[in-house]
């Protein structure tokens, strides 16, 4: 149990919880209140102490309610560049007038309907994955129906506006169809300063022979706490890739679980933190190969200056039957200052023999040859660093295909880096 | 496959080689645990007055902690106050010399091949053998001697140099360390002690050798090593125990001390036995390893070829204080069968320029579960510091489990770690080609262990080497993936 006694502090949430998804909530409510938030020696949550964190930051847990946006706002949040369809949530619930969709996906809000919440991302899981199914507020179901292949990218705008210390619970189903194919940009701003605990849930069904992308990036209020799950059930000769950006924030933890149902289905899970200030960015991949005949890759990068804290916890399970696997990960981190840390974990558990797994995770600094070698050619070392440090980052860049999105990172990415070093 | 089957049932059918046991009239303690059994065991020892409080204490401070669950291994717990904590071969006197030991002992030690005839031996290996829980013979002390070499049983130590085990025992595993250390701290019975004085270079490879003979008894030995200044000495460890249905709890602390260019070489070739095919019986071997490299210049190298016990539970350690400190883990675990290991090493990096290197092989067999469990370390004021790490698993059957599970903690810009780790089975390929040349497939795959351990038994010494390389072939041969 954690010092934060879920039963007093986290009441208000509980409590107004709305009465749509009585079964599940209840469920949820009850696997929460007894394992309660992570303690300070649970083994997934050792390098975040993320309950301490919401004690000292958060003042009431009162579930925010949908505040005053105005498209002015709206347009000033989209990234430069943008092109592709929106959906505005705001403070976790969806704004139909402010969003534009194509008309082949249809969206609602999640009601009490068939939508079984909580079968992908399960609440026994994490404690916040229950938190969020004991009490979100109003939550987003999207659906991409079969053979429908959406060009452009959808982007996902969580206006998160408070007056501080409040909680944000997005909850998001997406399924797409057999043989569909969609991108998604999941991206949160913050306009008014202050602390802010967001606790989102996005559960993924891809079908047979679906292509999903989910791209996060992290770069609002350097104050924000957030928790993300982010859970997929891969079908047979399915694809899903999710790349995360993180660049802000007070304490950051991303779930992110693929869960390999079909053969030949393949997950990707890529990665780039670039930190620096106090940010504490916790990164926890599963994926769970079921069935043979499957393949992921992962890799994730870091780049951490001032007392920056990078943790990597990869996990990859390969069960009996999961023959035939292909599994990679790879974990790489340069740290820049001496206050700033890296925790890593690329843990594999497997159970089949005719598999080929393998991890690697390296710590270190830029390849001083590599920087002589630019000195060399005139370039100062300042820029050379950055020039290193960009190529080292790029390596994840390349795996977003919008190339919009793209620009926008590496924008973003190379003013950090140019700023910065 | 019927062909791998068969092979593969004819190895798990076979043998446990050590399996026998002796009868001999034994001084035992009486069952349970509590604190008349140490102050019992004390005084069966007679030790003095602060040893005798450290092991209350100790056993205090036990009563107090839990046993560990975070490891990846399952087992019925033991009933600790079902076990005897002394079992000692009764002998009428103390003996001076090897032939004053009883021959009997001695014939033990014989059939397990161990000759402790110091005018047999080919080679300088000096031994301290260990059946149960007290010492019965080291050979070659005299030699030793005359360089200044300490080399005994735990319990003379603690006779003739209380200054130097006051100093050091508990100095690298504290009393408090976890659950098996303070319960081996409350009850160890013997063990073995080694001190190199200054600028000595021991001659001779020193070895303990350990036998649990009797039933319902744990072993708790204790082992100190204590390098002083510019010394080097290479050690060797082996076990064994005869085979019985009920498993067996050996809880051993092993402490290793290195001054200032000081090296010490650490090899272990365990093989308790590992239970029967249906996993019946075996040892339970919850064992804490820790080296400090405390001077600046120290090396410590541990070596590892676990192939027996039902459950393992050992993670040899390098604590790198000193300065441009080296600290180094090799190890082959075998598992087959019901076994279950959870073994590794952690590497904390404090002194500047230090360097660690992680080998670790793991071959998983039959029904059992293999897991790497690592901690490198890097604290701030480690800078320069390195290390590289190698896990690598193989599986051989569908039925084994391969779990890694390293922790990669870095607080300095200056470090460079790598870590990379394998899972692979013997390739179908790698056979065929073997076969090709006349290899049969039993021969090819015991080739292809063997090549795959071998940059951790090239770091055996040589007499070790040969032993390990048997046991690997033994344990794996017809283990066709």
């Amino acid at each position: 149990m954690s010092t934060l006694t879920t039963q007093d502090t986290l009441s208000p949430l509980l409590e107004t919880a709305p009465s749509n998804f009585a079964t599940a909530r209840s469920a949820a409510k009850a696997i929460f209140l007894q394992e309660g938030l992570p303690a300070v020696k649970a083994e997934e949550y050792k390098y975040t102490q993320i309950a301490r964190k919401l004690e000292k930051e958060i003042s009431s847990f009162q579930q925010a309610q949908p505040a005053d946006i105005t498209s002015e706002l709206i347009q000033k949040s989209i990234f430069e560049g943008f092109e592709g369809h929106l959906i505005v949530l705001n403070n976790g619930k969806w704004d139909a007038t402010l969003s534009s969709l194509p008309e082949e996906i249809s969206i609602s809000e999640l009601e009490d309907s068939s939508i079984p919440v909580g079968t992908i991302a399960k609440p026994e899981k994490d404690p916040f994955v229950a938190l969020n199914q004991s009490s979100f507020a109003s939550g987003l179901a999207i659906s991409v129906p079969k053979k429908t292949q959406i060009e452009q990218p959808i982007l996902i705008l969580s206006v998160n506006q408070t007056n501080g210390g409040q909680v944000v619970q997005p909850r998001i189903w997406i399924e797409a169809g057999d043989f569909a194919e969609v991108t998604f940009i999941d991206q949160a701003v913050q306009p008014l300063d202050g602390a802010l605990f967001s606790n989102q849930v996005v559960e993924i069904k891809g079908g047979h022979n679906s292509k999903v992308h989910y791209y996060k990036i992290q770069n609002e209020g350097k104050e924000s706490i957030e928790v993300s799950n982010i859970e997929t059930d891969i079908q047979k000769d399915a694809q899903f890739t999710a790349v995360t950006i993180s660049l802000s924030g007070d304490m950051v933890r991303n779930n992110l679980n693929l869960n390999l149902l079909g053969s030949n289905s393949e997950g990707n899970m890529y990665g780039l933190y670039l930190l620096n200030g106090k940010t504490h960015v916790d990164n926890h991949t599963n994926v769970d190969h079921t069935i043979p005949h499957a393949e992921s890759n992962e890799l994730y990068k870091g780049i951490l200056a001032d007392s920056s804290r990078g943790v990597f916890n990869g996990k990859i399970f390969v069960r009996q039957d999961a023959q035939k696997t292909n599994a990679f990960q790879q974990n790489n981190n340069i740290l820049l200052s001496e206050d700033a840390t890296v925790n890593t974990k690329p843990q594999l558990e497997i159970w089949a023999d005719d598999v080929k797994c393998s991890h690697g995770c390296t710590t270190g600094q830029l390849d001083e040859e590599a920087l002589f070698y630019l000195q060399a050619r005139g370039i100062d070392k300042l820029q050379a660093k950055g020039l290193l440090l960009y190529a080292f980052a790029g390596e994840v860049l390349d795996h977003i295909e919008d190339e919009n999105f793209k620009n926008y990172c590496t924008g973003l990415v190379q003013q950090r880096l140019g700023s910065k070093f | 496959m019927s062909k791998d089957n068969q092979i593969l049932e004819e190895f798990t059918s076979k043998e446990y080689e050590h399996g026998w046991s002796v009868n001999y009239e034994a001084d035992e303690a009486p069952l349970g645990l509590n604190e008349e059994i140490i102050q019992w065991i004390s005084a069966k020892k007679e030790e003095p007055q602060w040893l005798l409080d450290w092991r209350l204490k100790a056993f205090r401070t036990w009563q107090e902690m839990q046993e560990p669950e975070w490891a990846n291994v399952t087992y019925p717990k033991v009933d600790l106050q079902k076990l005897r904590y002394y079992s000692a071969p009764k002998q009428n006197k103390k003996a001076k010399n090897l032939d004053e030991v009883d021959p009997e002992l001695l014939a033990i030690y014989e059939r397990l091949g161990i000759s402790l005839n110091e005018q047999k031996r080919l080679q300088g290996i000096a031994v301290d053998a260990v059946l149960d829980s007290v010492s019965v013979a080291t050979t070659f002390k005299d030699t030793l001697g005359k360089l200044g070499i300490i080399f005994c049983s735990f319990s003379e130590a603690v006779k003739d140099h209380p200054e130097l085990i006051k100093k050091y025992l508990g100095s690298v595993v504290p009393m408090t360390d976890n659950y098996y250390a303070a319960l081996n701290s409350a009850v160890f019975s013997d063990g073995s002690f080694c001190y190199i004085p200054k600028g000595v270079r021991c001659p001779m490879e020193l070895s303990t050798y350990f036998r649990i003979n009797a039933a319902n008894t744990g072993q708790f030995e204790r082992t100190l090593i204590v390098a002083e200044d510019e010394s080097y000495v290479s050690y060797l460890e082996g076990c064994t125990a005869p085979q019985r249905d009920e498993n067996q709890l050996h809880a051993a602390v092993v402490e290793i001390y290195a001054a200032a260019h000081a090296e010490v070489k650490y090899s272990t070739v365990q093989n308790w036995f590992p239970g029967d095919k249906d996993g019946k019986g075996g040892i339970y071997n919850f064992v804490t390893k820790r080296g400090i490299c405390a001077g600046d210049y120290s090396k410590i190298s541990w070596t590892q070829v676990e192939t027996g016990s039902a459950v393992t539970w050992k993670y040899p350690s390098c604590i790198l204080k000193g300065d441009h400190s080296i600290g180094e883990f090799y190890s082959v675990a075998v598992t087959n069968n019901y076994q279950q290991a959870d073994t590794g090493t952690k590497m904390i990096h404090i002194g500047k320029n230090t360097k660690s290197r992680i080998v670790s092989k793991g071959i998983s067999a039959g029904k059992s579960q293999n897991s790497y469990r690592g901690q490198v370390q890097v604290m701030k004021r480690a800078s320069n510091s390195r290390n590289f790490s190698q896990c690598d698993s193989l599986l051989m059957g569908d039925q084994c489990g391969a779990h890694t599970f390293p922790y990669i903690d870095i607080q300095n810009p200056t470090a460079k770690v790598e870590h990379e780790a394998t899972t692979s089975k013997i390739g179908e390929d790698q056979i065929f080609y073997c076969n090709q040349r006349g290899i049969d497939t039993e021969d090819a795959v015991a080739l292809i262990v063997n090549g795959y351990a071998k940059e951790v038994l090239n770091q055996l010494p040589m007499e070790f080497a040969v032993e390990a390389q048997k046991l690997l072939a033994l344990t794996l041969e017809g283990s066709v993936g």
